[in-house]
């Protein structure tokens, strides 16, 4: 042996050379106490299901948990309450810190003046939901949205602007995000006010 | 050490510069930061933004306008250096929207970056904002006031490099400052707010438009998103385009820019050309290298049977025709196809360029010419300008005349004969004379009158000068002391008695002087004599710069002795500019023909088989923004360009290849450049591309000039029976158009039309009929407003329409111009 690996010999027991040894073993290792624990629990929990009508089971597709806000699925593009207008402003920065360099957008100059994102999209074949794209946005316009059923005929079903924007007749259901890149509560401590004294 | 040279120590590093350069220039060749933000190099400094403050022997002052003077102690930062500067950046911050998010500058905007370099982490003041609202002034430029920072980079370049002089400061009509603040500021900051708020940019013309010549300079030395391309509003981040180093390809002067790439749009996955920018601190560029960046052949597949068609053409062929917006690779496979094949190779205005060149480098003793552009810029003080329309030939030949007058406070002669008033308008000491068509030599001879020593000239030349000077007798008016007796009666004692006087008098006096016949005879303005000692008078270090009129001349032989001989006889250097993009280049590498019968191959010109980067021709070549290579350029400079934009056709080294003569590569061809034309056998990976710090340029490498064995020669005397009398027209193409490639790009406006002055356009209907010998063309006419005198313009911009043999490869033409 090569003195350099200094194997440390564990000491396993003696390997069972007779069947009747192989067979002692497997008794001994399926029949402990943990076992009658757990069909006790087992058996304990089919009882509540069955006649006390307490069940752990969600009936999955006809009932779906609450999401928590930090889950991350498939993004909303959210509209400002007030003008229905979308948020997103066409910064880029999405586009830029996206990890797997899946967002693509168009802009342009609009006839207001303005930015106007022409196109946006999302290569969901590519997205690891990672958030960071969230977390970016300085308006508060691309964020996770609690659809995590992906399953579709087409990945582009679900990755244009549109598809992520909330529709404009159930902008009143719209609600804050408050997963990751949401301002934090306390947030207003500590931004430093620009004086503006006239 | 050089005698012209100071050392002084930045931060406690040694410097060595040159006497009387600026600190903020020496600091940058020597990798030190000063933040600077109104300053360009080759511009003269404004002390618009005074963040480059530094102290300098215990002094404050501007880094970008104090001259180093030897021992010069110079500290860049201080705490109150640096409580200055954190002010001034806090005021430009003081109502600047807060829109990165959506501006075009964002990621590569200076106000951005000197914000956070400063740290700048809060705003102490503040003054109520005032309306600003976008505008756009002209075809191409977007303002947006409310960025703009007032900088004046613009206004600088405008003035300093371009000539346009098309923008300046005007009225923002701001809150007046808290005169309180004067005391509690630090008084720089202070100082530049108070200008702040009294200004913004506005177009110098009442219009309210530039109406310059839209080269786009002002929107690359914006710092911040304020002056945009029209077409580049909100289309990109800087940093979603890639940034490839080329050359431009539509004038000789071989500009560096950069093709700014990114995909064309979601669906479309390929490349697109977004804008191109430059190193603005050391390369200029015109309106069609800033946005005539989209001409690719896109679409060009490997069509095998027309392929096959080509290499047919190819052995069949006697001539091959083409123009010299060609890399020198391919102009050294059409060279091989020439030596191998026996075809000839027909050029025009490259065979025009290279017989003038040829018999000028003879006659001096020196391959190419002695002049070197970027010196001139630097160092000349008196430019010369004859056979060039300079606005529209070579806008970097135009940039520096116009630095040469605002910079070096020059002097510039320019001899033409289409009037210029820009040209005019580039500086007081600038002096157009314009000439009648045919007059070339007389206008050199002129030169050597001027600026030769006649005792040195040979004796039949220095008669012939001076059988110009004639006596002559003015009339000049003098103010003189006179006496004057006056009676005048003593108010005491009522006696009258006479007093005599002094008062002044104008009198009319006949003076005698030396009348230049030679200058009158050219149409020099009234008092040439005179305004020429003053342009002088301060002036020494002479240029001359010589343009396209002279090639094709009928007496061009003349003419080239005539510049060999200036150039033997007086201190004046002397710089050719090539008519096309690489006129040089195929001047150099190719053995062209005058003339061809038979089958020929066109090469992005008409042919019996075409062969067309413009996608119309029998076989796809790929454009200039599509294919690696190098041009050689005015400068005498081989210069690389890279494709920004793919190509999937067929190239014509893949030709070549097929007819057994091609290389692996195209650009294989580069180190095969003739060794004995000033090329070197360097591959084209080894060339660098870029600038230092310092402004120096390394990009390719400088052509080598060879001595050779002057020919003996002897000046002729002019040959008057050339001048042209009559309507007359000058081939010359409108500002930003080159060739059908600048035509094809769409923010490149100016159509192919008849160039006219203002006050011909009276006389003129909007159509006319151009008779050029048999030929008729039916124009529409175009004012161009900086246009003056008779003489009318015909472009060639487009090779379809043969307006260059029209021209017999010359520029000026009688013609006969009816309304239609
Ligand atoms: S979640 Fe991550 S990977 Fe997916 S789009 Fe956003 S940044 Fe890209
Ligand atoms: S980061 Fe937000 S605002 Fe910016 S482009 Fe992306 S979604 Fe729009
Ligand atoms: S437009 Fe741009 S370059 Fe001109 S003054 Fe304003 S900020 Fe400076
Ligand atoms: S485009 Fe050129 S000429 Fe016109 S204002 Fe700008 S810098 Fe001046
Ligand atoms: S056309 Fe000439 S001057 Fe204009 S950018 Fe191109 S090379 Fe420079
Ligand atoms: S860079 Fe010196 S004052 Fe602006």
């Amino acid at each position: 042996m090569n003195e350099k690996q200094k194997y440390i010999m564990l000491d396993l027991g003696g390997t069972p050379l007779t069947p009747w040894c192989r067979f002692k073993r497997v008794v001994k290792r399926t029949f402990r106490i943990e076992l009658f624990i757990g069909l006790w629990v087992t058996i304990r929990e089919m009882f509540k299901t069955l006649f006390m009508g307490k069940s752990h089971t969600t009936k999955y597709p006809f009932e779906k948990m609450p999401i928590p806000p930090r889950y991350r699925a498939i993004h909303d593009m959210l509209r400002l309450l007030e003008s229905g207008h979308y948020r997103c402003i066409g910064c880029g920065l999405c586009e830029k810190i996206c990890i797997s360099n899946c967002i693509a957008m168009e802009t342009r100059y609009d006839e207001n003046q303005r930015k106007e994102v022409s196109e946006y999209t999302i290569n969901f074949g590519r997205c690891i939901f990672c958030g960071y794209c969230a977390e970016v946005c300085p308006e508060l316009a691309i964020v996770h949205g609690a659809r995590y059923e992906t399953a579709s005929e087409q990945r582009a079903s679900f990755s244009l602007f549109e598809d992520m924007l909330t529709p404009i007749d159930r902008l009143k259901e719209q609600e804050e995000f408050a997963g990751y890149g949401a301002p934090t509560p306390w947030a207003d401590k500590n931004i430093k006010k620009t004086p503006l004294a006239y | 050490m050089n005698p012209n040279e100071v050392k002084i120590k930045i931060d406690g590093v040694e410097c060595v510069a040159k006497e009387g350069e600026y600190i903020l220039n020496i600091a940058r060749a020597n990798g030190i930061f000063i933040p600077a933000i109104c300053y360009i190099s080759r511009c003269s400094p404004t002390l618009a933004c005074r963040i480059c403050l530094v102290e300098a022997d215990g002094k404050r002052v501007y880094a970008c306008n104090a001259k180093a003077k030897d021992g010069m102690d110079v500290t860049t930062s201080s705490e109150e250096i640096l409580e200055e500067r954190r002010a001034i950046m806090g005021v430009y911050d003081i109502n600047h929207p807060l829109q990165c998010g959506v501006c075009d500058q964002s990621g590569e905007c200076e106000l951005q970056n000197y914000t956070l370099e400063l740290g700048v982490d809060s705003q102490n003041y503040t003054i109520a904002d005032c309306k600003r609202e976008s505008t756009n002034f002209s075809s191409v430029l977007h303002y947006d006031p409310g960025l703009c920072i007032v900088c004046e980079r613009c206004v600088t370049i405008c003035k300093d490099m371009v000539g346009d002089n098309a923008l300046s400061t005007g009225p923002r009509n701001g809150a007046e400052l808290d005169k309180e603040l004067k005391e509690s500021m630090p008084k720089d900051a202070y100082a530049m707010w108070n200008k702040l708020q009294k200004s913004l940019i506005v177009p110098s013309d009442e219009s309210g438009q530039t109406n310059c010549s839209d080269c786009g300079e002002c929107l690359s030395v914006c710092p911040v998103g304020a002056l945009v391309s029209r077409d580049f509003v909100y289309t990109s981040n800087a940093w979603e385009l890639k940034r490839v180093p080329a050359t431009c390809s539509h004038c000789s002067s071989g500009c560096q820019i950069f093709y700014e790439t990114k995909p064309t749009s979601i669906s479309d996955r390929s490349d697109k050309i977004y804008r191109v920018t430059n190193e603005w601190n050391y390369v200029s560029l015109c309106g069609a290298g800033r946005f005539g960046y989209d001409f690719e052949n896109s679409g060009a597949t490997k069509d095998e049977k027309q392929f096959t068609k080509a290499i047919k053409a190819f052995k069949e062929a006697k001539a091959i025709r083409f123009n010299s917006t060609i890399t020198n690779e391919e102009a050294a496979m059409l060279q091989s196809l020439k030596k191998e094949l026996g075809v000839k190779l027909i050029n025009p205005e490259a065979k025009a360029f290279q017989s003038f060149l040829k018999d000028f480098e003879n006659y001096r003793g020196e391959s190419l010419y002695s002049g070197n552009y970027k010196e001139m810029m630097s160092e000349s003080n008196f430019i010369i300008s004859v056979g060039s329309a300079l606005r529209h030939d070579n806008p970097n030949v135009r940039y520096t005349f116009n630095n040469i007058q605002k910079l070096n406070k020059g002097a510039g002669l320019y001899f033409h004969p289409v009037g210029d008033t820009l040209i005019e308008s580039l500086g007081k000491n600038v002096t157009p004379i314009y000439h009648t068509p045919g007059l070339e030599e007389y206008a050199l001879y002129l030169v050597l009158d001027l600026f030769a020593s006649k005792d040195e000239l040979p004796k039949e030349t220095k008669n012939y000068l001076e059988s110009f000077h004639k006596k002559a007798t003015k009339t000049v008016q003098e103010t003189i002391m006179e006496d004057v007796t006056e009676t005048v009666v003593d108010e005491e004692t009522g006696e009258s008695k006479e007093v005599t006087k002094k008062k002044p008098k104008v009198v009319e006096k006949e003076v005698e002087y030396v009348a230049n016949e030679l200058a009158s005879l050219l149409g020099a303005p009234e008092g040439f004599g005179d305004i020429f000692e003053k342009m002088v008078a301060k002036a020494d270090n002479f240029s001359m710069v010589v343009g396209e009129d002279f090639y094709a001349h009928p007496r061009a032989e003349n003419l080239a002795k005539l510049l060999a001989f200036i150039e033997q006889y007086t201190a004046i250097k002397i710089a050719l500019i090539p008519p096309k993009t690489n006129s040089l280049g195929v001047a150099l590498i190719c053995d062209l023909d005058e003339k061809a019968d038979g089958y020929t191959i066109g090469y992005n010109e008409a042919g019996d088989f075409r062969l067309s980067a413009l996608g119309d021709g029998d076989l796809d070549m790929p454009a200039l923004n599509q294919q690696e290579g190098t041009f050689t350029n005015m400068h005498k400079r081989v210069v690389p360009t890279n494709a920004a934009l793919s190509y999937n056709g067929y190239e014509l080294n893949d030709i070549m290849s097929a007819l057994g003569l091609g290389e692996q590569l195209s650009i294989d061809w580069t180190s095969k450049l003739p060794t004995r034309k000033g090329f070197e056998a360097l591959s084209f990976d080894a060339l660098p591309n870029g600038f230092t710090n310092a402004g120096e340029e390394l990009r390719g490498y400088m052509l080598k000039q060879k001595a050779t064995k002057a020919k003996a020669f002897e000046v002729e005397k002019p040959d008057e029976s050339y001048k042209l009398e009559g309507e007359i027209a000058y081939r010359c193409n409108p500002q930003r158009q080159f060739n059908d490639f600048t035509n094809r790009a769409h923010q490149i406006f100016e159509p192919f039309a008849l160039y006219v002055s203002e006050a011909k356009a009276q006389t003129l209907g909007k159509k006319v009929k151009v008779e050029i010998d048999d030929v008729s063309l039916e124009l529409p006419v175009e004012i161009d407003a900086k246009m003056s005198g008779d003489v009318v313009k015909v472009p060639d911009f487009l090779s379809s329409k043969e307006i260059y043999p029209l021209f017999n490869a010359g520029r000026f033409k009688q013609v006969k111009i009816s309304e239609v």
